[in-house]
Formats: C-alpha cells, structure tokens, sequence
C-alpha cells in the first residue's frame, strides 16, 4: 500500500505565495464539541484540491471559517502569501474567495440578476450592465443563464450554475464548492466538473469537499482527508485508492450494506396501480406509477431530487390524494384513506427530512415517541395519553436502538442527527408495521448511525415488512435493496437487478435520453 | 438556452413580474367607471360617485394606504407588523399634541416621530430578541392603546377646548385646488348625465380640494416602489424578506435592515394617525383608529405586497369607509343591485360550466343572490349599523375572495436569528 | 430532576423581571411628565381593602375566562382577536334568551350558559371557516368580526332592548330572581358584605378542564403538536384543518362565557353599558401567564389587583387612572421579551448539557454537532 502521505508542515512565518489558500493549526469549538483541532491545509494556485472526510468530521465548519461565516478560535489562514483575518463573508468575498453552499442560498421570488447582483451591487449596477455581465460570464463557461428567469422556476442544474455565476460575478479567484455533486446524477457530475476544469485553465483555484471518492479521484489535483476535526493525511489522487482513501476517513473499515439471502415472498404488502397525480399544471408529477412490494422485499427507488419521489411518498401516506390509480395495502384500498388511518392499519415512515415532519424538536424525548402514533398502544388509554407507558417504551427504544441520550427527557433538538433518526426508526418499526416507507433514512447521519440504520432495515426485511427505500446514495441503494427502480419526471422506470446493474445505466435512467432543460 | 427575440424576452418580463397584460388596469378601470355610471341611473343614488363622496373616500383611502405602506416596508424585509394599529394611536397623539402646541406640520413630524417609536419597540422584541411578530404586534397594540389614552388624559384635559380623551380643536394641513376647473366640474357633475357626471365626478375629485398630506402620500407610495423595486438598498431590503440566510452570506446586514424597515413602518403607520388628526378631521379622540391599521394590512395582502395594488385596496376600502361615515344607507343600497346581479350571473355561470362538484356551490350561489335581491328590493334603505359595518365586511369579504391566489414573501414572519444558516 | 427546578426558576424570574421593568419606566414616564412617582406607588402597593379583594376575584374571574378562550389558540398558534367580538354576541343572545324565561329557574340558566357557548363558538367559527378554506389570516378576520359584532348587536339592541324604569339605559329583559346566580358571602372572613360572583366555579372548572385536555389526551396533544411544527403534525394524522377550526369553536365557546358572570351574577341583562375590552385584556393575561392554567390565574388575579387599585389614582395622587394601563403594556411587552430570552437560552443550556454529558460517556465513532 503506497500512498502519498505527507505531513502538511509550515515552518516559521514564511508563507509560500504560490498556495492560494494555507491554513495552520486552525481550531474551533463549540459548546460541548470541538469542531475543527489543529487543521493544517495548503491549497496549490491553480489546482483542484478536495477536502474528504465523513459526515461530521468538520469539513463544513473548516469552510465556514474559510468564508468568514465563523472565526476560528485558534490558526492563521494566508490567502496568496497575505495573512488575513476573515470576520465576514464580505471580507472572504474581497479577499477572492467565493463559496457554494450545498443547500443552495437563493431567493426563489427574485430573478437570477437580482440573486447574482444581492451584496454586489457596486460592481456593475443592478440593471443592464449587471445583466450583460452576467451572460458574458455564463457564456464563457458554457452555462446557460437568462438573467430574468424566476429562480423559483429553475432547476437543480440551473441553480448549482447560478451559485458558481454568483461567485464568478464577483470576481472570485478561490472557488469552494460544498458537497456540489450531492444532488446532481452522473451525467451532471461530469458537465460540473467540465466547468471546474475550464475554471483551472483559467487560473483559478477550486476547493472542494465531498466524501464521494469516486468522484474525487476524477478530478482532484490534491486531496486532503479530515477525521474527526483534523487533518490527518495529504493524498495524491493519482497514487491513491478509493479503498484507502475510506479507510483514512473512518480510521478503519468503511462499512458498506452487504447484500443478503434474498427474504422476499410471494405476499403482496403494497401494490400501487396507475397512480396519477396532478397539480393543476400541464404536466402530470407522478404519471401512472405501479409498484408491487412484497413481504421480505426491500424496493428501492432512486432518482435526482423533484422527479416526484416526495410526491409519491406524500400519496402512500395520505397526505395527498392522487387524482387516478389505487393504493393498496395487502389488498385493502388506502387510497383515500387519510394519514392516521395508514398510519394505524401499518405503514410506517421514516421522512426524509425529519427536522419538519418527523420530529418535535421543542418537546421530550417520550413525547416524541407518541408522535405518529397517538392513537395506538402503549401511548394511550382510551381517550387519554398513558404518559407512564410512553416513558417507559422510549426507555426501551432508547436502549434497543442505541440512540445515544443523557434521558428521555432531554428536547429531541438536542440530540445529533443520527440520533435522531434512530430514535425515528427505532419508533416506527417499535409498532411492527406492515410497510416501512424510509425516504432517505440515512442523510446527514454519521458514518455510525448510518450503519446501524442499514442494519435496522435489513432487520426489518427479514421479519417480513415490504420496505420501500428512496434515496439518492447510489450505494445505500444497491446495498440495500432486492430490486431498484429509477423515478424520472413523475414515472416508474422498469425493475434493475442491484447485482448487476452499474451507476452508469442507473445514471442514465435519472436523467433520461433527453436534457430537462429543453422541455421548456 | 433558447435566444428568445427582445421584444418577447419584454413582454414575458413584464408578465413575470406583474402578472398581467398590458391592457389589464386601463380596462377594468374603465369597465368599473361604466358599471357605476349605470347603476347610479338605475338606482338614482347619485352619492354613489359624486365628487363629495370620493373625496371623502380618497381622503379616508390615504391613512389606510399609508398603514398598508407602512406594514409593506416591514413585511418586505420578513417582519411582520400587526402593531400598525398601536403605532398609529401613537401617531394620533404626536399629531393632535404637537399640531396644537405648533402647528399642523410640527403635528406630523410629530405623528411620525411617535409611530417611530412603537416601531422601535416593535423592533427590538421582534429584531433584537427574536419574540414572534405576532405576540409583539399584539403587545405593541396593548401599549400604544393605553398609551394613547393616558397621555391624551395627561395632555389634553388642561387644554382650551380640550377633554380626557379628546383634543381642542387644530389647524387642519392645507387644501389645493387646480384653479378654474372646480365649478365648471361641479355643474357636469349635478346635471346627473350617464357616464358624464360620473367621469366629473371623479375629476373634480382629482383636482379640487386636495390636501397636501394625500399628494405626500401619493408620492410615498411611488417612492417606495422606486427605492424597493429599482435600488440596491431596497433589493437588500426585499432579500431580507425573501431568504435572509442567503443575503446574510452575500453580506448583507440583515438585523440592520429589519430593524430599520420597522422603523419605517412605524413612521408610516403614526404618520397616518396624523393624516386622520389632522386632514380627515380635526382633533385627537379616543378609539379614532377604528380598526384602521388592521384595514391597511388587509390592503397590502390585498395588493399582493405591491404598492401599486396596496392602492386600488386602500381606494376600496376608503370607498367603503366613506360611506359609511356618511352615513349614506341609500347608498350601500344602490351597491346590493351590482352585488346581487354579479352573484346571479356567477352562480348560473357555474351551473353550467362547472365540474359535478361545484354544481351545489352555483345553487348555492343562486339562492343568496336572490336573498340580496329580494333585500334590494324590499328595502329602501340599510340601517346605520349595518352601513358601520360595511368597511369591515368589505375587509372579509375582499380578503375571503383573494388571499389565495397572493404571493407573500418567502421568508415574512420567519423569526430570524444571525449565524444559523446551513 | 434539577434541570426541571432550573427552569421553573428561570420561567417564573421572567415576570418578575417583567413587573420590574414596568415599574421603572413607568416611573420614568411619570417623572417626565412632572407627577408625583411616590404618591402614585403608595396608592398602588396598598394591601387591598376587603371590598377591593372582592372586586379583584370577580374581575380575575371574567379575565381568566377570557384568557383561557385565547390561550386555547395560542397553543395552537392560532391568535384569536375576536374574543371581544365573541363574548359580546354570546352574551347578547343569552341575555335575550333568559330574559324571556321560558324556562324555569337554575335550568334557565344553564342553557342559557350554553346557548352563550354556541353562539361564541359559531362567530369564532366564521374566522375558522375563513383561514381554513379561503386562507384568510385569522388576526385580520377576528378583529373584522369584533366591530361586525358590535355593531351587529348594537342593531338587535334596539329592537330587543325593554326599558328600563327610572333610568336612561337601553338593557335587555332584566332576569327575575331565581335566574340569578347568588354571589358567595364572603362576610366571615372578609369582613364586608359584597359578593364574589357565584359563577367563580365556572372559572375554576374551565381551567381545570383545560389543563387536563391540554395535558392529558390525545385530542390535547394532537393540538400541542400542531402549536409546535404544523408539518410534523400532519405527517404524524392531524387533520390540520378540522384540527384549526375545531380549536376556533373551542376558543370561542369559552370566550361566550366570559359575560355570563356578569350576566347571571351583576348586571343582569345585557345594555349598552356593557363591558368593552375584556377580549384584549385577556390576551395580556394569557401572555403573562405564558399560556399556563396556573399561571394565567395570577396573572388575572394581578391584572384584577392593577385595575381596582388604580381607580384611586386620581384622587389620592392626581394622576389618571389610565395610568394603569401603560403599566399593564409595559408589562406584557417586557414578559413576551424575557419568556423568549428564557426559553432560548433553555434550549441552548440543554444542548450543552447533552453534548457534555454524551462527550464524557465513551463513543464508538465520533459524532459533531449537527449544524
């Protein structure tokens, strides 16, 4: 195993001009956590250089600082040799560094010129000057841009593009990018990393973060690996492997879902036919959708976020009422039945953002426990809440599914993510129920939870719920699932074989042979 | 991406952002001016659209658009303002206080200077502390109330003329008139002609007897729309109320502008309680508000959070303001002839038209079109409670039927805190 | 639990500090306008005459009824304004209802009671209706429907009104005898012949109703949960809808009560001397008593306190007894400001105490705050 490992030491003051960005001995903490310990970074002018570590090993708060949002407690940063202090995101914007976030900072009732020109409007005015430099700029790095659309009718390609625009605009010459390939598929992986490409030609440098190794070995110059709030190796991309990349980001094995002796039976838990739902517009968003999963079955769907997975999730439930087809729970129809109703005849769920629909942040560990489920034992006595029982099943939950809390009293916002999830599906499958819906069970969750989470599932598989699995990790997916199914502008594709089947076609299916962008 | 021609590239702009073609407001203006002219024939109520009768409305219609301007300047920025109505006691106050001690333009400065500070309150629970906008608003309310009522007794009751909870008499701010054109109106305008006395009407409303305040508010509210619609500041401002986590990465101070859109929000609202001391009548009494600050919010839903359409639902509402401190019952009257004939038209519409459904909704609809008719009918007049009533019903009545379809900005009523975006 | 003790102690410092807060500006205020600070705290920090005490529990009875009716909305986030509005009509039509005693005694009076729920819960149903299908801002349409109210009743007053002899007050059928609630002699401990309204368990009895639905079931917790994140509630089966209007009718059948003890226990009829503003002092009761059956009863009870005490102002200290209402504003304005101070700086002291106390315990894999 020989991979380029080097210590990143900086002796004395003497900073290198020829590293756009150097970090040394940056820290950071927060009440009850450190977040950043002694990070040491140097980023090459002219370089794409990829920041990986798992999910809560610090890579964002590092950002953060980098863009001024945050002040590091301890460290010096240098930006082309000049030491400076960050206090603000107006300062990092001066200093040329301009920063993408994941979750994309747009306004979606103002229009891509007044989302570009917001805090900028000094350098080219708000009007027509701002707009034909906005489309100079688009159209030297081969990004379609109308300066006057409404974001809120943009696609997710189209607003990654208006981010990289904003920070182009204001003369960025230090580009991050934080996690920019988590929502798109292969094909606009590749058109992303075309533009990073033609940025370096054009001298500027690009950091990014991800802990998708495949990727980043494609198209990283450098790489550095973060764990656990520090730095703990510098890799060259074209000595290392993915495999050994992993393993400097846990420490150890990466844990990945292993496939099993398939569980699936021939009883039919749930079955949709011809499901139809419409919202008014000309286009249909879910489009005669059948599925049928059976008992022991894991179904898995994947698809790039607003193809309709919400949707279809929010029908199964009966949070909405499609406008054709059935739904059938082991042969009952449960297409108009309302969401108490599914809840109570078996369907559990796991939402995909559990901060709004799953949890009461503000309320008690065993309060929320009941939720979901306030009309079924042990929560209640006739009419009334047993608030007894509940303590005591959330005691039980809390010991069964490892969820890691000083009480069950404790506000449910104060426990982690991956706490919180296992708390969530510790809940659900707590009521034995018939068919698990999970919509991204794992995002946001740490590298341990996520695992334990797998193992929850294929726990489920195996005493027989049908398991329906929406997610955009590819892995998790083939991981995972008996059978896979891509969802693309409202409809089901055909079955794939997760043995066989490889990211490229799954890829293909998500974005379909035709560009979304000229369906318009 | 397609390279649409410029002119299309033009017109697709315009109806991104407003909406509507071109055509839209010159028409139903129009068509508005002929339905009233025929149902002021039909029904002979000629204080329907005589000149007195707007005047009053536009007179009533200033300090509901200048509250609605106010709670515009704060929503936009995400804050939401119901304390308008306390702000506006508060304005009342500084207006008949200062009016008298030193005149009616002090008056003002001092209505504003008096909104401004509940603004100010407003603004630190909400801004400062991250209190929910609604339970400060309320708070706001309770304060500039009693507020109002103690300094009113504490000031006023020494006073010349003066009680506790009235204000001595004060100078009213000057009227202007396009010199010539007000008899010559006033003579088309009594001859009663179809559609010629009511467009005199409206005319002579425009030009005779205008006071000074409604020109300045006429000139806030395009002012408004220029610096929020066509500055850097009043985008800033607008991205405070659209995504203000996003802004704050840009850089913009966002706690800075909410706190000042807030205070210019008070200084609207308590500059409208002067508008009502000091133009609308001509001293301080308790209670004088009314309900107005609500009005004005119910304006801005109304004109979907734009000046433009803030206007046309001050206008209406001032309308129906109006007559009822006219105490016109001959009037509202007149109105349940159109009322009942557009239920009528609409119900037998959606008998027809409509999905199974809605059919019931288009019986329905018949039935209470009847019962307005056959109350038009029966009836000569409306009694004066119910004409009170009519700025309040029209406030439901207008809200139940367009709240719907109305565009917010996205992040208004989000309590906001620095630091926690993503 | 000590982390429990802490933020009651936290909880309860807040109006506290509130009460403070106003003494000091109001105090400020009179300085400015050249009163006398002193004479103006001695009237009010007076241990209540006896006579006074009864005053003080009869309005702290009306006050609680009122903030009960709003709390049950702000639970819900829902603001109902309308309880004004509410009462009003619910009082009017119980007014008319007994006075035409159709029914004998006690018996009259409860249905008039309920007839006084109805008719509350029906008006506050017009706001529910509205947001619910037309998504009209409840704030806007109960405040319409407070003046739509008053106004409306004022029209029925005419016709419904019988006069009455020797004096120029327009009322409704004054109630015979065995239509009145009798008040409680209160002579023995008190030491003076007035009476606190009988109808004082109507209170109680409502605030205990309203903890235990609150608290205790499952129709409670629904309501809560839709209070804390409408989302979550509907993924969860609430019915938000049924839930928004249903907590509407509650609201107003509990502010239609908030005449009846003057009804049955002081004026019986209803005129035009009817009470005004119990709807917005009730919502400042609620937000001082932070929603809480408890903590609503002292906050009535000291709203009661403020309003009799106050009545002297003007002749002991000659200032006006309007005063008392700034104190009242400042007051709730100060207590919104430090509940909010509070509760944050809860949640972040209880984050701190999870983090620490799970960073002391061994982990498996690391874990980082989740941003």
């Amino acid at each position: 195993m020989s991979s380029a490992v080097e210590a990143a030491e900086v002796t004395g003051a003497a900073a290198q001009p020829d590293l756009a960005v150097e970090l040394h001995g940056i820290t950071k903490r927060f009440p009850g956590v450190v977040a950043n310990r002694d990070i040491a970074l140097s980023v090459r002018r002219g370089t794409i250089h990829a920041i990986v570590g798992e999910n809560g090993a610090g890579k964002s708060t590092l950002m953060k600082i980098l863009y001024g949002v945050q002040l590091p407690d301890e460290g010096t940063i240098a930006i082309n040799g000049t030491p400076v202090v960050l206090k603000s995101p107006i300062e990092a914007i001066k200093a040329g560094i301009g920063m993408v976030f994941q979750h994309f900072m747009l306004a979606d009732n103002l229009t891509v010129l007044e989302n570009v020109v917001l805090g900028a409007e000094g350098l080219h005015g708000i009007g027509d000057a701002a707009r034909a430099k906005i489309r100079e700029l688009s159209g030297e790095y081969g990004m379609a841009i109308d300066p006057d659309a409404l974001v809120a009718e943009l696609g997710v390609g189209d607003r990654q593009r208006i981010e990289i625009i904003k920070v182009l605009y204001r003369g960025a010459k230090i580009l991050i990018l934080d996690e920019p390939t988590a929502v798109l598929v292969p094909q606009e992986v590749t058109e992303l990393f075309d533009h990073l490409r033609e940025l370096k030609a054009e001298g500027l440098t690009v950091i990014f973060i991800s802990h998708k190794l495949d990727e980043v070995l494609s198209v990283a110059d450098d790489i550095t690996v973060i764990r656990r709030g520090t730095t703990v190796a510098e890799a060259d991309p074209k000595k290392v492997t993915a495999r050994q990349l992993a393993e400097l980001m846990v420490g150890s094995e990466l844990p990945s879902p292993q496939t099993e002796e398939s569980t699936v039976t021939d009883q039919v838990r749930l079955e949709l036919r011809g499901v139809d739902l419409s919202s008014g517009g000309e286009r249909k968003v879910l489009d005669g959708i059948s599925l049928v999963i059976h008992a022991g079955e894991v179904l898995g769907i994947a698809g790039v976020e607003g193809n309709g997975q919400a949707e279809l999730v929010e029908v199964i439930m009966g949070m909405r009422r499609p406008t054709a087809g059935e739904v059938l729970l082991e042969g009952d129809d449960i297409t108009t039945a309302g969401v108490r109703e599914i809840r109570e005849a078996g369907v559990g769920y796991i939402p995909e953002d559990r901060h709004r629909h799953g949890l009461l942040l503000e309320a008690p560990l065993w309060e929320n426990l009941i939720l979901g489920h306030q009309t079924q034992a042990p929560n209640i006595k006739g009419p009334l809440i047993d608030a007894k029982a509940a303590k005591a099943e959330t005691e039980r939950v809390v010991r069964d599914f490892d969820v890691r809390t000083p009480s069950i009293f404790v506000t449910a916002g104060s426990l982690s993510g991956g706490n919180q999830q296992k708390l969530i599906v510790g809940r659900e499958m707590s009521h034995s129920p018939r068919v698990l819906v999970a919509a991204h069970p794992t995002r946001g969750v740490d590298v341990g939870a996520q695992a334990a989470i797998w193992d929850l599932i294929k726990a489920a598989r195996r005493e027989g719920m049908g398991v329906l699995l929406i997610s955009a990790d590819l892995e998790e997916l083939v991981g995972l699932s008996d059978t896979i199914r891509v969802i693309l502008r409202g409809s089901l594709s055909g079955d794939f074989d997760p043995d066989v089947v490889t990211r490229e076609e799954l890829g293909a299916a998500m974005t379909g042979a035709v560009n979304r962008e000229e369906e318009r | 991406m397609s390279t649409t021609a410029p002119a299309r590239e033009q017109k697709l702009r315009a109806s991104i952002h407003t909406g509507r073609p071109s055509w839209y407001w010159p028409v139903l203006i129009l068509g508005s001016v002929l339905v009233l002219s025929t149902v002021r024939v039909l029904t002979g109520a000629n204080d329907l659209d005589s000149s007195g009768a707007l005047g009053a409305a536009i007179g009533l219609a200033m300090p509901l658009a200048l509250a609605g301007l106010g709670g515009l300047w704060s929503e936009r920025a995400g804050v939401v303002n119901i304390g308008l109505e306390g702000m506006m006691i508060l304005g009342t106050w500084g207006a008949a206080f200062f009016g008298f001690l030193y005149g009616p333009w002090v008056g003002i400065l001092g209505a504003v200077a008096m909104g401004v500070l509940g603004g100010a309150i407003h603004a630190l629970a909400t801004v400062v502390f991250g209190v929910d906008h609604i339970v400060s608003g309320v708070a706001v309310n309770l304060l500039g109330a009693g507020a109002g009522a103690y300094l009113a007794v504490r000031t006023f009751t020494g006073m010349p003329g003066g009680g506790p909870t009235q204000s001595p008499p004060l100078d009213k701010l000057p009227f202007l008139s396009v010199p010539g054109l007000g008899d010559w109106l006033l003579g088309l305008e009594q001859s009663h002609t179809w559609l010629v006395a009511d467009v005199a009407g409206i005319l002579r409303t425009l030009t005779t007897d205008v006071n000074v305040l409604s020109i300045i508010a006429v000139l806030l509210l395009v002012g408004s729309w220029w610096i929020l619609w066509r500055t850097p500041i009043g985008l800033r401002l607008r991205s405070c109320g659209e995504a203000p986590h996003a802004a704050e990465t840009l850089g913009v101070n966002v706690l800075r502008y909410k706190f000042i859109a807030v205070l210019i929000s008070g200084g609207l609202a308590g500059l409208a309680g002067g508008f009502l001391v000091l133009v609308a009548s001509n001293l301080y009494r308790d209670g004088q508000t009314g309900g107005r600050g609500y009005i004005g919010l119910a304006a801005m839903i109304f004109g979907n959070w734009r000046p433009g359409g803030l206007a046309a639902g001050a206008l209406l509402f001032g309308y129906a303001d109006a007559v009822q401190l006219r105490g016109r019952g001959d009037v509202i009257h007149a109105y349940l002839l159109p009322i009942g004939v557009l239920l009528l038209a609409w119900g037998v519409w959606q008998l027809i038209r409509a999905k199974q459904e809605k059919k019931l909704l288009g019986v329905w609809r018949i039935m209470m079109a009847l019962v307005v008719l056959l109350w038009y009918a029966v009836t000569s007049e409306v009694p004066p409670e119910f004409t009170s009533m009519t700025p309040y019903i029209a406030t439901l009545l207008v809200l139940a039927f367009s709240a719907q379809r109305l565009r917010m900005p996205a992040a208004d009523g989000q309590v906001y805190r620095k630091g926690e975006a993503n | 639990m000590k982390f429990d003790l802490r933020k009651v102690a936290l909880a309860t410092a807040a109006p506290l500090l509130a009460i403070v807060v106003a003494l000091l500006f109001t105090s400020l205020i009179l300085l400015a306008a050249g009163d006398p600070v002193v004479a103006v705290w001695q009237v009010l920090f007076k241990v209540p005459l006896p006579r006074q005490m009864v005053a003080i529990l009869n309005e702290a009875t009306v006050l609680y009824l009122s903030a009960v009716a709003v709390a049950i909305g702000f639970k819900m986030n829902l603001f109902n304004i309308g309880v004004d509005g509410q009462y009003r009509i619910a009082s009017f039509a119980a007014a008319v209802f007994a006075g035409a005693h159709f029914l004998p005694g006690w018996l009259n009076i409860v249905v008039s009671i309920l007839i006084a729920m109805v008719t509350g819960a029906l008006w506050a149903a017009i706001a529910g209706f509205l947001k619910v299908g037309r998504g009209v801002s409840e704030v806007i349409s109960t405040i319409m429907l407070n003046y739509i109210a008053t106004y409306f009743v004022a029209y029925m007053l005419k016709s419904a009104a019988v006069k009455v002899e020797g004096s120029n007050a327009t009322s409704t059928q004054i109630l015979a005898e065995d239509s009145r609630v009798p008040g409680i002699n209160l002579q023995v401990w008190l030491g003076t012949g007035r009476e606190v309204y009988g109808l004082i368990f109507l209170s109680i009895i409502v605030g205990i109703l309203f903890w235990f639905v609150l608290s205790k079931t499952r129709f409670g917790f629904d309501l809560r949960a839709t209070g804390r994140s409408e989302t979550a509630a509907i993924a969860s089966g609430v019915n938000v809808k049924r839930m928004v209007v249903t907590s509407m009718v509650l609201s107003g059948a509990i502010a239609g009560l908030v005449g009846m003890p003057l009804l049955f226990g002081q004026d019986y009829g209803y005129g035009d001397t009817v009470q005004a503003g119990l709807g917005f002092a009730g919502m400042s009761v609620a937000l001082l008593g932070r929603n809480h059956p408890v903590g609503m009863a002292f906050a009535a009870i000291l709203w009661g306190y403020l309003n009799q005490l106050s009545n002297g102002l003007q002749i002991s200290a000659g200032v006006s007894d309007k005063l008392v209402l700034i104190i009242q504003g400042i007051i709730v304005l100060s207590v919104v400001i430090a509940y909010e101070v509070v509760r944050r700086a809860g949640l972040r002291m209880e984050q701190r105490r999870v983090a620490r106390e799970l960073a002391a315990k061994p982990a498996p894999v690391a874990e980082g705050v989740a941003a």
